[in-house]
């Protein structure tokens, strides 16, 4: 068992910069992270044996909507700002746990995959992309998955998504 | 043959032509009486079956349909009558067509040398037995043609497995029954029906007629024979465990997915009229096909022409019997795999049947 | 004229009698072993995670019941108890012991529908209507506490909506009387027939690495043998005042992990189940159950992830709040979801009849895959 706490001193250590800071929260503390490092973080975090996250429980992705706000039409297009990606992991031998956060900008998402470390993050990080619009760098198969593949009206989850009038000539509001 | 007999005099009387007389006689007894009966007991047979599966999984099955949803069947029928035929652009219509009017034809053929009583026989031929095993083969021209011309993946994959495994289940079952006809000497099922006349312990079964040693040396292996054949029967008419070819949870329905109305509902009878003439093969063959187990009540009574009537009734309740095993064995099996099922015929199935046409014939050379 | 051969690409679903729903499996075949296994979802996608964005705390509840719908209780429970950790308030005993009762009993008419769908898949219909019908016992009891057989709204933050019926302890007993020996009957014919073992055992094994490394969870991880239930090593609720086993595979017909160990996993549980709801309800308490429910829900700014073992494994809610009185963000780490993932490696080198062997025991259910 390590708290958070020791957790983000030895990644501190290891990755210094690379890992920004660890913002505490009465529930869930977090430690946010580089995207581009993300998976080599996330190696370290699997093979050490110390550590030993080899349960990624959970991999999300946030629309943070922290960007500057313009309502068009009743719709805020948002400008600016961020979208991060939260990873809770868990060792099933240690039964330690700890939340990962990456921003990245919301006009050009980009983070590591981790879909080699973890199998699990395969389609969790398909649904981000489809979603959310994230791409993940060096993913395996990096389609849409839940939306259809021909799909051109933008990422549904982002705060400021607007449905479309017509999907193959079917009225998208009803 | 007293009922040709008798319809040809009157035909010939009235018409003075021979081969008028013959047709005529020949189709109003022997092909009519098969329809009649043949469509009944598809009908019965289907309402059975669900009666049967309802009752064996807490249900009550159809019940709407006249008292305990007897009609249920016929109400079915009626509604695929009036189905639109439906015929995709990509099917090949011809073959499409042909298919479901040869599988039927198949087994319709099959009941033309049943001998359902010493009194009736479609067509008494010497060649009984082989001529049922080459008639079942148009089935399987049926099914491929089915397969194929569905234009269907799932389709083509049923009519192939199910082509596959009725042609190697047919090897088993001939073995069986080359025991049988060694031991009888003879293919037609009206003389070994006759053969095991008497009561019940004279049936194949258990050894035959007469009381020699050799009857009881041919007891066990009789009863390897009987299992053998009763199993490959349950494949060769696609029965579960070994409906494979259909497996709804796999293959939709394998070779008839793309049938409607009433050429699936042909496919369908088929398969229950199928049903009844394999086990009826396996009760002439086995269990003394019209014979009385027990003696007949016209002997008892001084009223010979009882007996035929009691033949059939003997003849129908051991099919029905064997029909209902299968329904038994239907509602509470799994369905093997089709490599398994393979495996089953010719691991074990054929090199037992061997063995044991080896055993059964130096027993009869002794 | 060289002789080519081609894979053959055969699909499976949407509309099929047994991917369970609206999924749809791309085969690459060569004659009837599989090469690889493509799943397309999102065909019963209904934007639950967007819709949870416009709605109250409250309201997101009867949206939960429509992802695993043959849970719906279990997924309430988990929603419930991520957004009292999010509020931070103590639940009276009574809430926390009718909502394991519920889970639980939600967990056995699960597992019977896995089981029974399972066995249909295999070819035997019986053990399918056998375990339907011993599954609408539990609707009936669900359906006298809240009035509805699937879809229950039940479970709501800080409470429940209505307090059990004078007559649930003792219809639950009664069940629990009758279920025992059904349990037994389903083993009679199923989990040891012969072909039934031929067709499961040895096939789709899982190696435990494997899956763990795949986020699978669930009976699925415990067919391969690793003994980690949530109930038990990430305790909620009331848990762990219940005295039960957590059975895990132990390739008794064929090798650990495989289609035979996940079915009989789920087996075993059902018994597990029954046992916690006999404890329950020997020690229920009294009390209200409204009484914590807040009127007004607005957690403070901050994030939660807390997860319950569902049926088909760990359901996790990831609620993120901004200080309003509608979540932030909703994401929901469906079991099905993960373990679907593994399809493909399962699935290779075996028969096309392998495959719905294999998705049986996978147990999906698609309002949870595709959310």
């Amino acid at each position: 068992m390590k708290s958070e706490e020791e957790l983000f001193n030895i990644l501190k250590t290891k990755f210094n910069e690379n890992v920004i800071k660890l913002v505490k929260q009465p529930i869930d503390p977090f430690i946010i992270c580089d995207p581009l490092m993300i998976n080599e973080i996330s190696l370290y975090l699997l093979s050490n044996e110390e550590l030993l996250f080899d349960n990624l429980m959970n991999l999300s992705g946030v629309d943070d909507a922290n960007g500057k706000s313009t309502p068009i039409e009743g719709i805020a297009t948002i400008e600016g700002g961020t979208l991060s990606v939260y990873y809770h992991l868990e060792s099933t031998k240690f039964r330690h746990k700890v939340v990962l956060k990456v921003c990245t900008p919301r006009e050009k998402p980009e983070v590591a995959s981790v879909a080699l470390v973890w199998r699990s993050a395969d389609w969790h990080e398909r649904e981000a992309y489809d979603l959310l619009g994230i791409k993940f760098l060096n993913h395996p198969d990096l389609r849409r998955i839940l939306m259809p593949y021909d799909w051109e009206a933008g990422y549904p989850l982002r705060k400021d998504y607007a449905n479309p009038e017509f999907y193959h000539g079917m009225k998208v509001p009803y | 043959m007293i009922i040709y007999d008798f319809l040809y005099k009157f035909v010939f009387n009235i018409t003075q032509s021979a081969a008028i007389g013959d047709i005529t006689a020949m189709i109003i007894s022997g092909a009519l009486p098969l329809l009649i009966l043949v469509l009944p007991f598809t009908l019965v047979a289907v309402w059975l079956e669900r009666k049967v599966s309802a009752h064996m999984q807490d249900r009550l099955g159809p019940m709407r349909t006249g008292s305990h949803g007897w009609l249920q069947t016929v109400a079915d029928l009626i509604k695929l009558l009036q189905k639109e035929d439906i015929v995709a652009s990509d099917n090949d219509r011809p073959l499409f067509n042909l298919a479901p009017i040869l599988v039927f034809a198949g087994s319709y053929l099959v009941f033309a040398a049943l001998p359902f009583s010493s009194a009736y026989i479609g067509s008494n031929i010497d060649l009984g037995i082989i001529f049922i095993i080459a008639a079942s083969g148009f089935v399987v021209a049926g099914i491929l043609m089915a397969g194929w011309s569905s234009n269907n993946k799932y389709s083509l994959l049923g009519a192939m497995r199910s082509a596959a495994q009725i042609i190697s289940y047919e090897i088993p079952t001939i073995l069986v029954i080359l025991t049988i006809i060694m031991i009888t000497g003879t293919t037609n099922l009206r003389t070994l029906s006759e053969m095991q006349t008497g009561h019940f312990w004279n049936w194949m079964i258990f050894g035959g007629a007469g009381l020699s040693l050799s009857k009881f040396l041919f007891i066990p292996f009789m009863l390897i024979g009987f299992v053998i054949l009763y199993i490959s029967t349950l494949a060769e008419v696609n029965r579960t465990p070994f409906d494979i070819p259909e497996a709804e949870s796999e293959l939709v329905s394998g070779y008839h997915t793309e049938y409607s109305g009433m050429k699936f509902a042909m496919f369908f009878l088929a398969e229950y009229a199928n049903m009844f003439a394999v086990s009826a093969i396996v009760s002439a063959i086995f269990f003394g096909g019209y014979q009385s187990p027990i003696g007949y009540l016209g002997n008892t009574l001084g009223l010979p022409w009882m007996i035929p009537i009691e033949q059939f009734l003997w003849f129908a309740s051991k099919g029905v019997f064997f029909v209902l095993v299968q329904m038994w064995l239907r509602w509470t099996l799994p369905r093997l795999r089709v490599d398994q099922l393979m495996a089953l015929c010719w691991k074990y199935l054929i090199p037992i049947a061997f063995v044991n046409l080896i055993i059964v014939g130096l027993i009869t050379v002794l | 004229m060289a002789i080519k051969t081609e894979e053959m690409v055969l699909n499976m679903g949407p509309q099929h009698p047994s991917t369970h729903g609206v999924l749809r499996l791309e085969l690459v075949l060569e004659g009837e072993i599989i090469q690889k296994v493509i799943p397309h979802i999102g065909y019963l996608h209904r934007c639950f995670e967007k819709h949870c964005e416009a709605m109250t705390y409250p309201q997101v509840i009867p949206y939960t019941d429509r992802m695993d719908y043959l849970a719906a209780m279990g997924n309430e429970f988990g929603y419930a108890i991520t957004v009292e950790k999010l509020l931070g308030i103590q639940l009276p005993e009574r809430v926390e012991y009718i909502r394991v009762i519920m889970g639980e009993l939600q967990r056995i008419a699960s597992h019977l529908v896995a089981i029974g769908t399972y066995g249909a898949d295999i070819g035997a219909m019986t053990p399918f209507l056998f375990a339907f019908r011993d599954r609408e016992v539990i609707l009936n009891l669900f359906e006298i506490t809240c009035g509805a057989r699937m879809l229950y709204n039940y479970i709501w933050v800080g409470g429940l909506s209505h307090d059990l019926h004078p007559d649930f302890v003792r219809l639950t007993r009664e069940f629990i009387k009758y279920f025992r020996p059904k349990i037994v009957e389903m083993n009679e014919l199923l989990s040891t027939n012969r072909i039934f073992i031929e067709r499961t055992a040895n096939v789709g094994v899982l190696p435990l690495e494997t899956a763990i490394n795949f986020g699978i969870t669930g009976p699925m991880l415990r067919g391969s043998g690793f003994k980690w239930d949530l109930r038990r090593d990430d305790t909620y609720s009331v848990y762990n005042k219940f005295d039960f086993d957590i059975p895990v595979g132990e390739g008794k017909v064929g090798t650990v992990g495989d289609c035979w160990d996940r079915y009989y996993v789920r087996i075993l549980e059902m018994g597990e189940s029954l046992k916690i709801i006999e404890q329950a309800l020997d020690q229920l308490p009294e009390g209200d159950v409204t009484s914590a429910i807040p009127k007004r829900i607005k957690p403070p700014v901050g994030s939660v992830y807390k997860r319950v073992e569902n049926p088909r494994g760990e359901l996790g809610y990831f609620i993120i709040s901004n200080g309003t009185t509608s979540p932030f963000r909703v994401k929901v780490r469906a079991p099905s979801f993960v373990n679907l993932g593994i399809m493909d490696v399962l699935c290779k080198n075996h028969m096309v009849a392998d495959v719905i062997a294999i998705l049986g025991s996978v147990d999906i259910v698609l309002g949870e895959v595709d959310r």
